[in-house]
This record gives structure tokens, C-alpha cells and sequence, in this order.
């Protein structure tokens, strides 16, 4: 791969998903591209870009797909579930209890894993029996978001995190495989959304899943997400990031949620900033839709 | 450091597993049947048990009934790894009182997962 190839790649990626890719990650890109410009039928990189620059779109959305990592399990990192079924969810039982209404997002929902945890701890708060509780689950990759519908997973995905309980309780399986019942199914929405890009349609949320996601984004992005995340959220919501993620040192739009690790509050406290109510188009947004 | 009993008929499986837990600090001992097992719960007993289910002279399951009902039976952590993968299989495991269950093939991922759902990691 030609360094103005590697340039191109990494500055369309950049634009349409936010992957920040440093000088260094060519092999990645010709792992994952080399396949794909095969399984199209051109030679390799150097016509895959000329291609790309030609401008054929769903050539790019293959590209930046190929290119995210979907890597995700159930119950992920185990103690933010914990603390969802005992504290999180309790306290906004008792906080919503004349709405009897719950809307949760889970901002980066790769194959389903995340938001239908999400879905089996609240099946299992008996005093949310009765609720309207709407868990809105997203993604850039249609593929993932499809495969996420079926909530059908191998044998190796249901033995990742899920408590052997729960699959006997919520699956049912057929050969190899196991599909999430359809009451859990039922429980989530799907949609197709771009973090990049203006999200405010969604309404407001009590909580919000967004995790190992800004990870891979630069610092610009993740404070300006982390600002647009911060309106959609309730005053007293919560918002729950990655193992590897934190807003410490880079957004006053939360505070770390005391005693419970990966949990966020937004920081009602900080001074009103100007224009905090309007859209701010990201920088990298801005340059993709030129 | 925690002990973990390794019960499989098959040497293979054994060293699969051994190595695997060793990479998780535990200090392994082997058996090569349910009745072996026993023996080696009654010298002293295990934190955990990586338990197979098909085996020749007494297997898993019976096995678990048996360690049960012993005088502090009920403190090993058990889990099934075994090519038994279906539904009934793990109900009539876990209703024996086996505390997690692994479907063959494994991996050091999957190990490690069940091991911490269990609370030894
Ligand atoms: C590593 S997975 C994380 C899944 C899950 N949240 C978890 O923690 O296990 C990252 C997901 O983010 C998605 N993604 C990457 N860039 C995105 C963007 N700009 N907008 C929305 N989703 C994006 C990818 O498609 C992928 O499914």
C-alpha cells in the first residue's frame, strides 16, 4: 500500500465513523481490505482507493464497516449489570414511579449482546413489571444491526458472559444455535445511526449505554459526543462507557457516578456554556457532507 | 492458591484444561473417572471442579450427587464441561447442583468467563 493510499483510507475513515487510525496501522487496514477488494473482484488496495475516489457509496460504507470492530459479549465487564439490577434501576423505579415509563439507549450496540443484557436485567427488576420500558439499540454496521434482530448466536457467543441460567431461561436452541426468546427480542428497538452525526431525534433517555465505542475516536470527537450525549440525557440519568473509556480530563458534561465504576452522571453543576442548546456539527462531520 | 479438580477420561482434554487454569493460578489436580474424583475429594476437597459428563465406572453426574451429599460437599464450585449440549442435559446439571457449564469445544475465553461467573476469579 502506497503512503498516499494509506492517507486517502485513514482520511475517509476518519470522516464517516470517527475511526482515528494512527501512522502505523497499515497491516490492519490490508487485513481487512485486502479481502474485501478481492471479494469484489479488483486486485487489491491501490484499485480498491481508485475506486473510492471514483466515488461509489456503497463501496465506502463496505469499506468503513470492514473496518469498525464489532467485538462484543454479553453481560460485558459484568459489574456495570450489577450495578444496573441493584442500584441504577431501583432508583429510577422509585424516581419515575407516576410516569412508569423507562427509555434507554444503547448508543453503539454491535450484534445485540449489550442492549439485550440490558433487556434480561430489567425482566428480572420484578418492580419494572407493568412498565413502559423502550430500549432504542444503535449502530453505524446495518449487517450487525441485522444480525442483531435474528438474536441468534453460536454456541462460543452464549458462553461469553451470559450466565448459564439465563440461557436456559431466555434461549431456545436449535442445533448448534440458540435465539433469544421473543419476549427479550421484543423488548428492543433497532436502528441504523452514525454517532457523528446529530442524534437529538431520539428524544431524551434515563439512560444511556455507550460503550467501547469512543475508544477508538480522537479527543475532538469524543468531547463533542460527550457534549450531545449530555442533552439527550435526564438530569438524573445515567450513562454507562467502557472499561477503557472515562470523561475524566476531557468533558465537565458528567461526573463519575460514586462507588460504581464506568457509571456517569450528567454534572448539573457546571456553568451553562454558550450555544449548549443548539446542534454543533462535529469538525469531521462537517468535512464528510462538503 | 485455589485448587481445582480436573475430571475428564480424556488425558487430552486434561492437559487442555490444565494448562488453561494454570494461566488462571490454579493449582490442578487430575482424575480420570467420577469414582477417582470422589477419592480425591475425600483426601480434600477441591474449590473447583471441571467436571466431564460421559465417563467409564462412575460419571459426572453421578458423581455430583455423590459430592453433594458429602460432609462439605456443597462448598466445591462445579462446572460441567462436556459435549452434553443440549437443554435437558444442563437443566437436569444444574438442578443436580452444578453451579456453571461449559459446552465442548472451550476455549481459555470461555473458561475464564465461567469462572468468573462463578466467583473464583
Ligand atoms: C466494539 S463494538 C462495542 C459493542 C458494545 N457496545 C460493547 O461494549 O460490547 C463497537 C461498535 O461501534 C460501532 N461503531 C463504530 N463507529 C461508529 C459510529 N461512528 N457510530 C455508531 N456506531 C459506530 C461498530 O459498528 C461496532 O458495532
Amino acid at each position: 500500500m502506497t503512503p498516499q493510499d494509506y492517507e486517502f483510507l485513514r482520511k475517509i475513515l476518519k470522516e464517516r465513523s470517527g475511526l482515528d487510525l494512527s501512522s502505523d496501522k497499515q497491516y490492519l487496514v490490508e487485513s481487512r481490505l485486502i479481502p474485501l477488494a478481492r471479494r469484489v473482484g479488483l486486485s487489491g488496495i491501490g484499485e480498491l482507493v481508485q475506486k473510492l475516489k471514483a466515488g461509489t457509496e456503497p463501496l465506502t460504507s463496505e469499506v468503513v464497516e470492514a473496518m469498525t470492530t464489532n467485538e462484543t459479549f454479553f453481560f460485558r465487564d459484568k459489574i456495570p449489570f450489577d450495578h444496573l439490577k441493584e442500584a441504577v434501576l431501583p432508583a429510577l423505579v422509585q424516581a419515575r414511579a407516576s410516569r412508569r415509563a423507562l427509555r434507554i439507549w444503547c448508543a453503539a450496540s454491535s450484534t445485540g449482546q449489550e442492549p439485550y443484557s440490558i433487556a434480561m436485567c430489567v425482566k428480572d427488576v420484578a418492580a419494572l413489571a407493568g412498565w413502559r420500558v423502550e430500549i432504542v439499540a444503535t449502530d453505524l454496521s446495518q449487517d450487525v444491526l441485522e444480525k442483531s434482530k435474528a438474536g441468534i448466536y453460536s454456541q462460543f457467543e452464549v458462553q461469553r458472559g451470559l450466565p448459564i441460567q439465563m440461557l436456559v431461561k431466555h434461549f431456545k436452541q436449535i442445533g448448534e444455535l440458540w435465539q433469544l426468546d421473543a419476549d427479550i427480542r421484543g423488548m428492543v428497538q433497532h436502528r441504523q445511526l452514525n454517532l457523528l452525526q446529530d442524534f437529538s431525534h431520539l428524544g431524551t433517555f434515563d439512560l444511556i449505554f455507550c460503550r467501547n465505542v469512543l475508544i477508538y475516536f480522537d479527543q475532538d470527537t469524543k468531547v463533542g459526543i460527550f457534549e450531545r450525549l449530555s442533552r439527550l440525557l435526564e438530569s438524573d440519568g445515567v450513562l454507562a462507557l467502557g472499561a477503557a473509556e472515562s470523561v475524566v480530563g476531557l468533558s465537565d458534561a458528567f461526573k463519575p457516578y460514586p462507588e460504581r465504576r464506568g457509571l456517569y452522571r450528567p454534572n448539573t453543576a457546571r456553568a451553562p456554556r454558550a450555544g449548549a442548546g443548539s446542534v454543533m456539527p462535529l469538525r469531521a462531520v462537517a468535512s464528510a457532507t462538503r | 492458591m485455589r485448587t481445582c479438580l480436573v475430571v475428564d477420561d480424556s488425558s487430552v482434554i486434561r492437559k487442555v484444561a490444565r494448562r488453561i487454569l494454570e494461566g488462571l493460578d490454579f493449582q490442578i489436580i487430575e482424575a480420570e473417572d467420577g469414582e477417582k474424583a470422589l477419592e480425591a475429594c475425600k483426601r480434600s476437597l477441591p474449590d473447583a471442579i471441571l467436571l466431564d459428563w460421559n465417563m467409564p465406572i462412575m460419571d459426572g453426574y453421578e458423581f455430583l450427587g455423590n459430592l453433594r451429599r458429602m460432609p462439605g460437599g456443597d462448598a466445591p464450585k462445579v462446572v460441567f464441561c462436556t459435549t452434553e449440549n443440549d437443554v435437558a442435559h444442563i437443566a437436569r446439571a444444574l438442578h443436580a447442583g452444578a453451579n456453571e457449564y461449559i459446552m465442548k469445544p472451550f476455549d481459555k475465553d470461555i473458561v475464564t468467563a465461567k469462572f468468573q461467573e462463578v466467583g473464583l476469579i
